[in-house]
């Protein structure tokens, strides 16, 4: 144990006077949970709607008057007049507007016959979360546009009330616990990966080598170590990222006390994974050339930032062996749902297990010697 | 039963034998050196000798445990001082002693009296608590040997000690090394490119070579061992036909090499052959542009054994050496 320990204490030194290291593993996910939060986040707004009136009418003007009140209120788009439809078609294409809606001529009179009366949006489909925002706001309008002003009472009709047992979550929040796992694994990849591998190539392990110190102390140590840092950075997260996205009660103990548990296995299970990818390697440029992959090929397919549902088959492959997956459900669970440590047994025991089995072929795979 | 007994140790990387088949003794309370040319197997040597390298055949044993079958026994009983520095810049002196001294399981109370003892010893008592990025490299080689005694053994490797440091540091390194023999009855085994050093202050010898054992003996015993007692260098404004039968029967000449238009004889009477260089010179019109005599040095050794000069392999270019290997300077 007192070599275990010696392996721990001098990690730990030296991370204690690495300022830097401390805030780059800690601030990197920081700022990513800020913008990614707000950039997913937020509504569309202030979309740019070229208006082309082609008949003039009563109805034409009544629709345009609802278009200026989305504008007036809702600001999901603005609208801009236009006399001639080809020069609407060509500010669309050069990107100045974001869609063109046409009001034929003869609108009017179709409507007053009630004879099918159309308008047509030209959309920049390019963006899709924009034309999908603009659908959907141009959908809702046309539907109260089509609605009679005192309509009769229709018992048949069958209506959806939908019901959310947990308040709004805004992006932000939803980002948390890929950004709490995130936090953990750059952590665990600085840690176990870069400096471990650094510390290889400057002979330093040589000095551990040469001790009567047992393989699977080392590996221990190592993994422990790395471990508490990545603890450190999961628990500076777990408080930090719960104030600033806005966490109903951010400190209650005993979620954080539920959080850290998950934190500690999170953070055994990437450290030890790391060291399994790491154990044979001995040139310094191969962490710091995988970790844009590794992060890319375990934070995405695990849930993070979309929901898997929606993952082609091959992803979901991924998404099942990613540890990324169980520890993100889990936050998700704790942070969103504020349940207890029952309903994510399955996330946990998957995380244990898979700490084992990384550490079992690390050791299987480390060499005692040079 | 001797310190370090090594039988036909042989080291194979794919082809490239790197130690081929050396055979040797190191007694105890010794100092032994071990000299040869960069790549010349000086250090995969020492690493199968620390359990850091497997041998591919033949067998070693240190303390009288067997590096393969009781690497642990040979671990607990040596010290370790490596080619890189490799103490932690981040720490101070006494913390990187106190990592290493727990690594070895030395209990606290033992461990304190153990640092302290240590860091008297190598002058390094008034920088304890200072980060060890701040040392120069003296104070870090010392610092290491420092650690490397951390835990008492009774056998010290050094892979290139020296290496690097100003000639002040190197001859309190020197100095320190051969008090702490003394005083704690240490058999020490170290490889150096410096041949004054090993001269002054080996026991013995071994100049190895492509991984073989070329020679072996004390300085004194293998400085009288090659032709000559005395080295004379010299060159001429020009070298006539049949002059290097002329320069080889002047008396008690006993080697003649000719390198670049310098000859070097060795010579048993070197004044009385200065002599008579002088005299044929002159006798043949030639003009003496240099000359110097020297006696003979395990420069002059070395160079008989190998047949090249050690400096000349010192400039080899390193290979394969990662961009992140802390140099020593």
């Amino acid at each position: 144990m007192h070599r275990i320990w010696a392996i721990i204490e001098r990690d730990l030194r030296r991370f204690r006077r690495s300022p830097t290291l401390i805030v780059m593993s800690m601030l990197m996910p920081l700022v990513q949970l800020v913008v990614l939060g707000y950039a997913f986040g937020g509504k569309v707004k202030n979309l740019e709607i070229g208006i082309v009136d082609q008949d003039h009418g009563v109805p034409a003007i009544k629709l345009k008057e609802m278009f200026q009140a989305v504008a007036a209120n809702a600001r999901t788009f603005d609208t801009i007049a236009y006399h001639d439809q080809a020069v609407a078609l060509h500010d669309l294409r050069e990107g100045r507007i974001n869609g063109v809606l046409t009001i034929p001529p003869h609108f009017s009179r179709k409507v007053l016959a009630g004879a099918n009366p159309r308008v047509a949006l030209v959309e920049d489909n390019t963006d899709q979360f924009s034309t999908s925002a603009l659908g959907g706001a141009l959908t809702e309008l046309l539907a109260t546009y089509n609605s009679p002003a005192d309509p009769p009472r229709e018992t048949a009709k069958v209506t959806l009330d939908m019901v959310e047992i947990y308040p709004y979550v805004p992006y932000i929040q939803y980002l948390l616990p890929g950004t709490i796992t995130l936090a953990i694994f750059v952590s665990a990849m600085i840690g176990g990966g870069i400096i471990f591998i650094d510390d290889k190539a400057r002979g330093l392990h040589e000095g551990y080598l040469v001790t009567p110190i047992r393989k699977f102390e080392l590996i221990l140590g190592f993994n422990l170590a790395g471990a508490i840092k990545a603890i450190i950075a999961g628990f500076v997260l777990v408080t930090v990222g719960s104030i600033i996205a806005g966490i109903p009660d951010p400190l209650n103990v005993l979620r954080l006390a539920r959080m850290m548990v998950l934190v500690v296995v999170t953070a055994l299970a990437l450290i030890s994974m790391m060291f399994l990818l790491m154990v044979r390697v001995s040139d310094p440029l191969v962490p710091r050339a995988i970790f844009g992959v590794l992060n890319t090929v375990l934070f995405f397919p695990s849930g993070a930032v979309y929901p898997t549902a929606s993952f082609p088959p091959w992803m979901k492959a991924i998404t099942v062996v990613d540890p990324f997956t169980y520890a993100v459900h889990g936050f998700k669970q704790l942070v969103l749902k504020n349940t207890g440590l029952m309903s994510i047994s399955y996330d946990l025991a998957f995380l244990v297990g898979f700490t084992l089995l990384a550490m079992s072929a690390a050791t299987l795979l480390f060499r005692r010697t040079l | 039963m001797s310190a370090v007994e090594v039988e036909h140790l042989t080291k194979r990387f794919g082809d490239f034998c790197a130690v081929d088949a050396l055979s040797f003794a190191v007694e105890r309370g010794e100092i032994f050196g071990l000299l040869g040319p960069n790549g010349a197997g000086k250090s995969t040597l020492i690493r199968m000798l620390t359990t850091l390298v497997p041998p591919t055949s033949g067998s070693a044993r240190v303390n009288g445990f067997d590096i393969v079958r009781a690497a642990n026994g040979v671990r607990q009983s040596i010290g370790v001082i490596p080619q890189a520095m490799t103490s932690d810049l981040e720490l101070s002196a006494e913390e990187n002693l106190n990592i290493f001294a727990k690594l070895y399981g030395i209990p606290r109370e033992p461990r304190r009296r153990a640092i302290k003892t240590l860091l008297q010893a190598v002058d390094l008592e008034p920088w304890a608590d200072k980060p060890v990025k701040m040392f120069s490299g003296g104070m870090r080689r010392r610092l290491e040997i420092a650690r490397g005694l951390v835990h008492e053994p009774n056998i010290f490797f050094l892979d290139e000690p020296t290496t690097g440091l100003d000639p002040v540091s190197r001859v309190a390194v020197w100095d320190m090394l051969s008090r702490l023999k003394r005083e704690r009855d240490l058999t020490i085994l170290v490889t150096t490119h410096y041949m004054d050093e090993a001269d002054k202050l080996c026991d013995r010898v071994a100049i190895v070579d492509h991984g073989k054992l070329a020679a072996l003996d004390s300085p004194l015993k293998l400085k009288a061992s090659i032709p000559g007692r005395n080295i004379l260098e010299v060159s001429f404004s020009k070298v006539p036909a049949g002059w290097e039968n002329t320069l080889r029967t002047l008396p008690d000449v006993a080697e003649l090499k000719a390198e670049d238009h310098v000859f070097r004889l060795a010579s048993h009477n070197g004044p009385r052959t200065t002599v008579a260089l002088m005299e044929a010179a002159r006798s043949a019109n030639v003009t003496v542009t240099s000359l110097s005599v020297q006696s003979t040095t395990l420069d002059d050794v070395f160079v008989h054994y190998t047949g090249h000069q050690l400096r000349d392999a010192l400039q080899a270019p390193a290979t394969a050496e990662s961009p992140y290997l802390m140099k020593r300077h």
